[in-house]
């Protein structure tokens, strides 16, 4: 077999490399809204907190030619845009979706109109670590070129998933989370708890946004999220709140979403616009099989908003 | 309920009176506007401006305008194609006086142009695309496009001298008959070199998708594509995406060589700055303004990014020998014996199509050597 030749065995290359380029983004901003969401906030603001995230690390690598840079400036841009919808959102009668909203508009607004001037400029990329070496196949090697982001995502993931269990911090994070009176009773502040879940939720969907800029697809334009951020946010319903199963979640919709391209690649070129819709047609699919009439919202936190 | 009825009927008159003389306020304004030195030309981009693409050409057209005196230019970016093109075009006229409007995105025409031009019977507006026609839209509108499928069939003659494999690839946002003709314009260009060239495309579905066309590169280098181009809105991701597989890159809509100076062959560019210093030119010497107008490579409509370092001297002779054909005129892209990657006939021997040919503006098909389907 010659190098170049791989035929039919792209797509599922395609669809493994995909996995992991594409899915980062949906980690990090799946996660944040996780923790976000387990202290009982819906936080539908993350997609403007991705893009502004994505603008600032790029403009802030392209000034100081640090990609590492950017991205703890667009962690720290999240983290304020987190901790504005936080602080708000403790008002007695404000609707922290409706407040989400207004800033996913905000904030993709903002990112336009700072991002201006570094439409042209090229920024300096994350690095990222060749895992294909073992094999000769270039296709393969660059399938396996994985980002140290998507490692951190990764361990994030399992992470949270022990700490939630298994800490203190996660136990006051689902107290809260599922009962404000119990909380309460046992001397906990809701609103401390929420600002800071909210918060630190904002931060990781702004590292989401830093990945999108500076490694995959690599370069700052207005239109670069296209919607992940809010897909992301539905990923947390999907994954049930678990991080294990957002970590899931994120690979099987980029893994999804390279097949359109992949079997265009390999001549199955009819009806495309279809291909595209799997991952929306998976998503379904999985909800309606994995629906059911007794334990609907198993695991959703009592204070959320969709719940109440 | 009286009461409010007898107020409303004062209300009414005082209104209508403000409505009469604000009528005749407005349709006097045109007038003392013709008068004025100064002639303000508005530009409405669908996107950034400077996005390496689509809408940076056309800024890079309204740049040169400015430059010239007596002229002011008034430009919008990021103008989503509904109801807001209307609001962006009516305050263009009412706010900054502008006599002639350029809204240069595709869907920008109908029904939001058109409404404008009835509402606004006399002003000027010119739209980026072939879609006005004599029959059915107003004289105040019009179109003018360019043939840059000659430019792909040059950038095919490049990518036919570099690629190694065999292989091209084109990634397509939507299988209208302008992709076409330029998907079909690159592998032709690539086969005049060497005919046992194939073209893999791939449809995106959009114009512009960041991600999706960054998939689109990757999986067509999975495929053994080693030249790349591509008929997006903004090509900046296809172009460093594909640079950092290691693929050749020819370039479109304007000169993306800065984003990847070593693997950049070359690319077709637009050269709006001509076309717009047309229509001003007109518009100053109180000429009527063409309503259809169009122009290639010869009219100067379409220039080509100047060969990069990875262009061989056989390919340069090649392309250059190419370009002054061209140049002379006459030049078809597709001419028969010509089947479709279906095997249906398209030309037949001695049938050629010159780049003016109407026929080649319904497109619909794919010609034999790309891989790929129309749906």
């Amino acid at each position: 077999m010659d190098a170049t030749e791989i035929g039919l065995w792209g797509v599922p290359l395609a669809m493994l490399g995909g996995a992991i380029r594409v899915s980062t983004p949906f980690i990090f901003v799946s996660l944040g809204e996780a923790i976000t969401e387990r202290s009982g906030r819906i936080n539908l603001g993350l997609e403007g907190t991705l893009v502004f995230g994505a603008m600032t690390a790029y403009a802030v690598a392209v000034m100081t030619g640090s990609p590492w840079l950017g991205l703890l400036a667009a962690a720290a841009a999240g983290l304020c845009f987190g901790l504005f919808h936080g602080w708000i959102c403790k008002f007695r009668g404000v609707n922290d979706i409706a407040i989400g909203i207004a800033l996913m508009l905000f904030g993709s607004g903002l990112a336009f109109f700072f991002g201006k001037p570094f439409i042209q400029p090229s920024a300096p990329d994350l690095p990222a670590i060749p895992f294909g070496g073992w094999s000769d196949v270039p296709q393969v090697q660059a399938a396996l070129n994985v980002n140290v982001l998507f490692l951190i995502g990764a361990a994030l993931a399992v992470f949270l998933w022990w700490a939630f269990r298994n800490t203190r911090a996660g136990l006051i994070l689902r107290v809260v989370g599922d009962s404000s009176d119990a909380a309460r009773a046992m001397g906990l502040n809701p609103n401390t708890v929420r600002l800071i879940a909210t918060g630190i939720g904002g931060a990781l969907a702004g590292i989401g946004g830093a990945y999108l800029s500076l490694y995959y697809p690599g370069s700052w334009t207005e239109g670069i999220s296209s919607g992940q951020g809010l897909m992301a946010v539905a990923l947390v319903i999907f994954a049930r709140w678990n991080p294990l199963g957002c970590f899931a979640a994120a690979l099987l919709f980029g893994g999804a979403g390279a097949l359109g391209p992949a079997l265009q690649s390999v001549g199955v070129t009819q009806g495309y616009y279809l291909f595209y819709a799997a991952p929306y047609i998976l998503t379904l699919v999985i909800m309606i099989a994995t629906s059911s009439s007794s334990r609907s919202l198993a695991g959703a936190p009592g204070e959320l908003s969709i719940t109440k | 309920m009286t009461e409010r009825f007898m107020l409303s009927r004062r209300d009414l008159l005082k209104t209508s009176a403000a409505g009469a003389a604000l009528g005749l306020a407005s349709a006097s304004f045109p007038i003392s506007r013709a008068f004025a030195a100064a002639v303000t030309v508005g530009f409405i981009y669908v996107g950034p401006k400077d996005d390496y693409g689509y809408n940076q050409a056309h800024a890079e057209g309204a740049a040169t305008l400015k430059a010239i005196e007596g002229i002011s230019v008034v430009e919008e970016e990021n103008v989503p194609e509904t109801v807001d093109v209307q609001k962006t075009m009516e305050s263009m006229i009412n706010l900054d006086g502008a006599s002639l409007i350029f809204p240069t995105s595709f869907g920008y025409f109908d029904p939001h142009m058109l409404a404008m031009c009835e509402k606004i019977p006399d002003m000027q507006f010119r739209h980026c695309g072939g879609m006005w026609n004599k029959d059915k839209h107003p004289m105040n509108a019009g179109s003018y496009f360019g043939y840059i499928g000659m430019g792909q069939y040059l950038n095919g003659v490049a990518a036919g001298h570099a690629t190694k494999t065999k292989k091209i690839g084109f990634v397509a946002a939507k299988p209208i008959p302008q992709v076409l003709l330029n998907i079909n314009s690159f592998l032709l260009g690539a086969r005049s070199v060497d005919p046992a060239i194939t073209c893999q495309v791939i449809f995106t579905g959009e114009w512009s998708l960041a991600v999706k066309e960054a998939e689109a590169t990757n999986a067509l280098v999975d495929q053994g594509a080693d030249v790349i181009t591509c008929h997006v809105d903004s090509p900046k991701v296809v172009v460093e995406t594909a640079a950092g597989r290691g693929a050749f890159i020819c370039g479109y809509h304007a000169n993306q060589s800065p984003l990847a100076p070593e693997k950049y062959l070359t690319g077709a560019e637009w050269n709006w700055a001509k076309v717009y210093k047309m229509f001003v030119d007109d518009l100053v010497a109180g000429r009527p303004l063409p309503n259809f107008t169009r122009g290639g490579l010869a009219d100067g409509f379409v220039k080509m990014s100047p060969l990069g370092p990875a262009v061989s001297e056989a390919a340069r002779a090649q392309f250059d020998g190419t370009l002054a054909e061209m140049m002379k005129g006459g030049f078809s892209v597709i001419k028969g014996p010509l089947k479709n990657n279906k095997g249906d006939v398209v030309a037949t021997e001695g049938q050629t199509f010159v780049e003016a040919a109407i026929e080649l503006e319904s497109m619909d098909y794919l010609v034999e050597g790309v891989v790929g389907s129309t749906a």
